[in-house]
């Protein structure tokens, strides 16, 4: 498999002209002014840019978290700007992966419990949901600490449990914010080794915002964000450097 | 997915343990209060009811004095006789029977036990009105009566303070400067309503109680039976306008002599109980009132404490019905091991409630299930505002809380 999906295929996640604007009349802040990005199935793209320059904003509304001011989201054809609230949760249960920089697990909830979480919403029988969680852990190399507290868990550890909850719904595209941004850096190079045999084997598309250059170099394309604008869109690597 | 939410939230419960049984106590104390008081308030109206049953269905006392009820003083009222006793069953057709007795508290003895206790002057007719009957030995025979013999006939509580297990038949007990030979032995009855022991007396001839001990030829209450058939109503008019008529009472005068319906005191129980058990029931509904404003309050602190939780779980696909259900069933469950605590807790407080009473013990099912269904009401009720709360949450502004 290669990294980048066959040129003809149509775009995954396609946004025309996204604006997102916060606030009304004085207070009013244009977080997106005109955000147009086509992004392909099976593409790893890194999002980078300073602070305020609207790629977290970018990835609420690609996470389909947040809906933007104007302008069009297409998720595989469909409009998300036209999805309800629970329709757009439905679309995250079951299209997206989300794995942030502070984990977010579940305290006091194993790590196999952790990663059922999911699979419980939509409605999957415990069997079956036990042996899905386990083998997402195996996958991220955690067969040994199924059990285990997050608390009882490294950092690093802790990161692979929160990708194992992200893939174990097996879905289209996993939204990463800052996955590496609280590890040190043999622990990163392990969480991006691993995000990009996901990427390369499962074949899932991966959109991650990272404002560590080292961590850009694994995505094949990385998109620069300015002040609420693409500044740069190119492929990665030394372009990214 | 709803056995899904049960068992979260019985995780979530257990997870906190001191601060779910604290939250749950108010509700416990409402269910239990509930339970405790209704069981022992339906035990002694039971009780208040067979009581009168066993004193007689249809008895009417006329005891001399105004008004009031048993235990009233009688005052200066001239006192009644056995003619008005014999008159009352003559002349009124509603009254079968009319038995006068009279009555004093005193020490008996026999051998080096003594006991004080009521001695009562009677003759059969109250054993038939009040619904005594033999344990052992014989009633009155219509000689005794009519020679007042120095016989009598003893309670079971009598029995064992002067014999312990011994039989009492043929021996001679002594009261005041009296020697009494002992015929009979009278079934128990128990307690009454009242908590006093109704088998804690001593009967003889009525004229043997009058001239050995009275020392007069008075009567301090009729025991008058009424027919069956016949209303109490009708014969208690009919026996106050005889006794107005025996003691010269003009118009317009007050009685100076009573007739109390045993039927009176069974309603007037039955209502103070009613009432009593309204009221405290009321106090309990307060209290589970409280108890239901706890369990949101504490729903509500855990929302918040719980923001980043339920972010994640908008994040990765949970929707609105669905961390919605979470958080009532929590509260449900919350609130419904509560009521199952409470019920518990009441029933066993209404048993021991109904020991020191002396009531029987008659659990309500309806009103367990009252309770149970109440409280997974308040559950209901209270938990749904911090559930909604919780469904409501912006997944971003969860996600970001600290």
């Amino acid at each position: 498999m290669t990294d980048a999906a066959p040129p003809i295929a149509p775009p995954l996640i396609a946004l025309t002209g996204i604006g997102r604007v916060y606030g009304t009349g004085e207070a009013e802040v244009q977080a997106l002014r005109d955000i147009t990005l086509s992004i392909r199935a099976g593409e790893f793209v890194a999002i980078m840019g300073p602070s305020g320059s609207g790629k977290s904003t970018a990835m609420n509304i690609l996470g389909c978290l947040d809906t933007p001011t104007r302008g069009s989201y297409r998720f595989s054809g469909v409009e998300v700007g036209g999805l309800s609230r629970d329709q757009r949760a439905l679309l995250r249960r079951h299209c997206l992966g989300f794995v942030f920089q502070g984990y977010n697990l579940l305290p006091r909830m194993s790590a196999l419990e952790n990663v059922e979480l999911p699979l419980i919403y939509r409605g999957i029988a415990r069997g079956e949901r036990r042996e899905l969680a386990r083998e997402a852990l195996t996958r991220v190399g955690l067969e040994g600490r199924t059990h285990h507290d997050p608390s009882e868990l490294s950092g690093g550890q802790q990161q692979r449990v929160a990708i194992a909850r992200a893939i174990v719904g097996r879905p289209d595209v996993i939204l990463a914010d800052e996955p590496t941004g609280n590890l040190d850096t043999a622990r990163s190079r392990e969480i991006m080794d691993l995000m990009t045999s996901l990427n390369r084997e499962a074949g899932i598309t991966i959109l991650m915002v990272t404002h560590e250059p080292d961590m850009a170099e694994y995505a094949g394309r990385v998109v620069h964000f300015l002040d609420g604008r693409i500044a740069r869109d190119g492929s990665g690597g030394a372009d990214a450097a | 997915m709803l056995l899904e939410a049960l068992r979260q939230a019985v995780q979530a419960i257990l997870r906190n343990m001191l601060r779910s049984f604290l939250t749950v106590l108010g509700i416990v104390i409402g269910v239990a209060a509930v339970i405790a008081m209704l069981t022992v308030g339906q035990g002694s109206t039971t009780q208040v009811k067979s009581d009168v049953a066993k004193l007689g269905n249809n008895l009417l006392i006329v005891r001399p004095g105004q008004g009031g009820g048993p235990g009233v003083s009688a005052g200066t009222a001239p006192s009644l006789s056995e003619r008005d006793a014999a008159a009352i069953e003559a002349e009124v057709p509603a009254v079968s029977t009319a038995a006068p007795l009279s009555a004093g508290s005193m020490a008996v003895v026999f051998g080096n036990q003594n006991h004080t206790t009521n001695v009562t002057g009677t003759d059969n007719r109250y054993l038939a009105a009040t619904g005594w009957t033999m344990a052992k030995g014989r009633d009155f025979y219509d000689s005794d009566i009519l020679s007042g013999a120095a016989v009598c006939i003893l309670g079971e509580t009598v029995r064992q303070a002067l014999f312990g297990a011994g039989d009492p038949i043929g021996a001679d007990i002594r009261f005041r400067q009296v020697s009494c030979r002992v015929v009979g032995l009278l079934a128990p009855k128990g307690a009454s309503s009242f908590g006093t022991d109704q088998d804690d007396l001593v009967l003889m001839p009525l004229r043997a109680f009058q001239r050995r001990i009275a020392g007069n030829q008075e009567v301090a209450t009729i025991f008058a039976s009424v027919r069956d058939g016949q209303t109490t109503d009708k014969a208690k008019a009919a026996i106050e306008a005889l006794m107005r008529e025996r003691r010269h009472i003009g118009p317009g005068e007050n009685d100076d002599f009573n007739v109390f319906d045993l039927k009176q005191i069974a309603t007037m129980l039955t209502g103070i109980s009613t009432v009593l058990t309204g009221l405290l029931s009321a106090v309990a509904g307060v209290s589970l009132l409280v108890g239901g404003i706890g369990i949101m309050n504490i729903m509500l602190v855990s929302v918040t404490e719980r923001t980043r939780e339920i972010g994640i779980r908008l994040a990765i696909g949970a929707t609105e019905a669905q961390v919605l259900v979470q958080f009532l069933v929590e509260a449900v469950v919350l609130s419904l091991a509560g009521g199952v605590i409470g019920i518990l807790t009441g029933l066993a407080l209404g048993f021991t409630g109904s020991r020191i009473l002396h009531v029987p013990f008659s659990p309500d099912p309806w009103v367990m299930l009252l309770a149970f269904g109440f409280s997974a009401a308040v559950g209901v009720i209270f938990g749904f505002f911090p559930a909604r709360r919780a469904a409501r949450l912006d997944p971003i502004e969860a996600l970001r809380h600290q």
